[in-house]
């Protein structure tokens, strides 16, 4: 193929040379190549840390704020509007409401699905309204899913929860 | 210029972990500690920074996760990707310009969570003609050593005396993670990683965070606390070419102590500072960083030390928090550390390591391993 036709339209009069791919491999080119190690262990916290620990036993931990009455998912141990300790932990259902969503027919390294992934908003019933957080949808009938359905979390079995979001394995549509 | 004053400081001790508490929970209760400290509604804060690195953090775009532990959602705020004096003297622009009152500067370590030091650090050389090499990024401050203790005439005995000393005023300071009583014994046998730096004067990382409040002069007169004022501050950058940058003097420290000196109107820096709190990420760099901002002449900071001059009851003191040795490494947030400090001693309440009649602190921090980068700041009971 002439790669000189095919930018033509593109950019009519290129001033140099064109680097071609082999010219990267028969390192006619200097470069370095690197590829970064990084590699951490963050710690969790008091919040989250209780919040994943509760993910394990199947349930949705919040905190509540009493002077503002927003009851907070996932769970901060301080209320960031009023800036004070939070006074409670409570339990929350584990269903809720999709807030928004989005069918997605890529992964995340753009690879082609044939099964779209659909990630969503869920509003957690018992949170303060809009609060909750970013999951997966499970359905067969990805065209008949609306924003205010209600969902419920499916959890992995017990034995394979490790403390993690993905203890849930995704929500599904219940009504 | 508006008159800029520090009004709340609070920090959390700092630790070799922290595993119970996440940054933003650390970050939340150093923030809770300066704003009773200052006595202020947080409600009335006005303009944010943070100082962090993304590569430190392990999140790219960190600045997006720092305002709720600070009280700052939906108020203006940034982060610098560079050492806490650095958002320092950008807080007190921010009201030396008329823009905002009350600013809050924050910066955290939780160094614990970086599985992989030595690549991040190898990570911070050029990736074309030295990254190559494969050499550590700790080599090259011992590079560094290496020239400055010969071209000074430094003993091991002067370089004990720096550990020995900071790690020793650690030992009153209650935030420090390495509090220790260090011998020339200790210090000979202590192993080295690259010659001449040996472990033991090398500073180990903590985890921490500090936040520091800022306010304009009617505002920090209105507070009623005692406010400690900004005189000056500067920062500068040498070269970034480790081919042709200079390797026995801190030209960086220099550069930026100047502007800061010249700003606070300071004329004879041996005469007119009663205290300073100076990087010393390696014992050698406290020695450097002393006679680049003319607090000795060149050659004759390891005399002095030696002397008694730099300690506590000294002539003038140096890191008595116990520096970087004693408190730790905390990132970006070791500059901030080095204002908790200044301005506990300021206010008189650094109970056993108080230095008497402490009128006026200097704070100097180093960027690390690989920069020629450095921040100076100057602190008073006075305006000026
Ligand atoms: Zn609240």
């Amino acid at each position: 193929m002439n790669e000189q036709a095919s930018l033509a339209p593109v950019v009519p009069q290129l001033i140099g040379t064109n680097l071609r791919t082999r010219d990267f491999r028969t390192g006619s080119v200097f470069f370095e190549y690197y590829k970064p190690k990084l590699e951490y262990a963050w710690d969790t916290g008091k919040a989250i840390g209780k919040f994943l620990a509760e993910m394990k036993k199947g349930r949705v931990a919040a905190t509540h704020c009493s002077k503002c009455k927003r009851t907070l998912v996932p769970p901060r141990i301080f209320c960031e509007k009023c800036f004070r300790d939070i006074d409670k932990w409570v339990t929350l259902k584990d269903t809720g409401v999709i807030e928004t969503f989005s069918v997605s027919f890529v992964t995340w390294d753009v690879k082609r699905l044939e099964k779209p992934q659909i990630p969503a908003v869920i509003a957690i019933d018992g949170a303060t309204p809009g609060y909750g957080f970013l999951h997966l949808i499970n359905t067969k009938d990805w065209k008949a899913l609306r924003v205010g359905q209600r969902v419920k979390a499916v959890w992995k079995p017990a034995h394979q929860r490790k403390g993690s979001i993905t203890d849930i394995k995704y929500f599904e549509v219940i009504e | 210029m508006r008159k800029v004053a520090i009004i709340g400081i609070g920090a959390l001790k700092a630790r070799p972990k922290s595993p119970e508490l996440s940054y933003k929970e650390m970050t939340y209760q150093a923030a809770k500690l300066a704003y009773q400290d200052a006595g202020i509604d947080p409600q009335e804060l006005q303009s944010f920074v943070t100082l962090a690195e993304d590569i430190h953090e392990g999140t790219s775009i960190f600045d997006e996760y720092t305002p709720d532990q600070l009280g700052s959602a939906q108020k203006p705020m940034h982060t610098i990707t560079h050492d806490g004096l650095v958002g320092l003297a950008d807080a007190a622009m921010q009201i030396a310009s008329g823009l905002f009152d009350l600013v809050v500067v924050e910066a955290h370590s939780k160094a614990s969570n970086i599985k992989n030091k030595a690549d991040i650090e190898a990570y911070a050389l050029d990736p074309n003609w030295v990254r190559p090499l494969g050499i550590p990024a700790h080599a090259l401050a011992a590079l560094e050593a290496a020239c400055y203790i010969k071209e000074s005439g430094v003993t091991e005995e002067a370089l004990a005396e720096v550990v020995s000393k900071n790690k020793g005023n650690a030992k009153s300071n209650h935030l420090a993670a390495y509090p220790k009583s260090v011998t020339l014994k200790d210090f000979r046998g202590s192993t080295s990683r690259c010659s001449p730096l040996r472990d033991i004067e090398t500073a180990h990382h903590a985890d921490g965070a500090c936040v520091i409040v800022l306010a304009g002069e009617e505002r920090a007169k209105a507070n009623g606390a005692i406010p400690v004022w900004i005189q000056g501050f500067g920062w500068a950058t040498e070269t970034s070419a480790i081919d042709s940058k200079t390797w026995d003097k801190a030209v960086y420290a220099t550069a930026a102590a100047k502007k800061a000196f010249r700003m606070a109107g300071i004329a004879d820096p041996q005469k007119e500072i009663s205290l300073l709190e100076i990087d010393d990420t390696y014992a050698f760099k406290e020695l450097q960083h002393l006679e680049a901002i003319w607090i000795f002449e060149r050659q004759s900071a390891w005399k002095k030390t030696l002397e008694g001059a730099t300690a506590i009851k000294g002539k003038i003191p140096v890191n008595a928090s116990g520096g970087c040795l004693g408190m730790g490494e905390m990132l970006e947030a070791k500059g901030l550390y080095q204002v908790h400090e200044l301005v506990t001693q300021l206010r008189g309440k650094a109970g056993k390591r108080q230095v008497e009649n402490a009128k006026r602190g200097v704070a100097l921090a180093w960027r690390g391993v690989p920069t020629s980068s450095g921040a100076c700041l100057v602190l008073g009971r006075q305006p000026q």
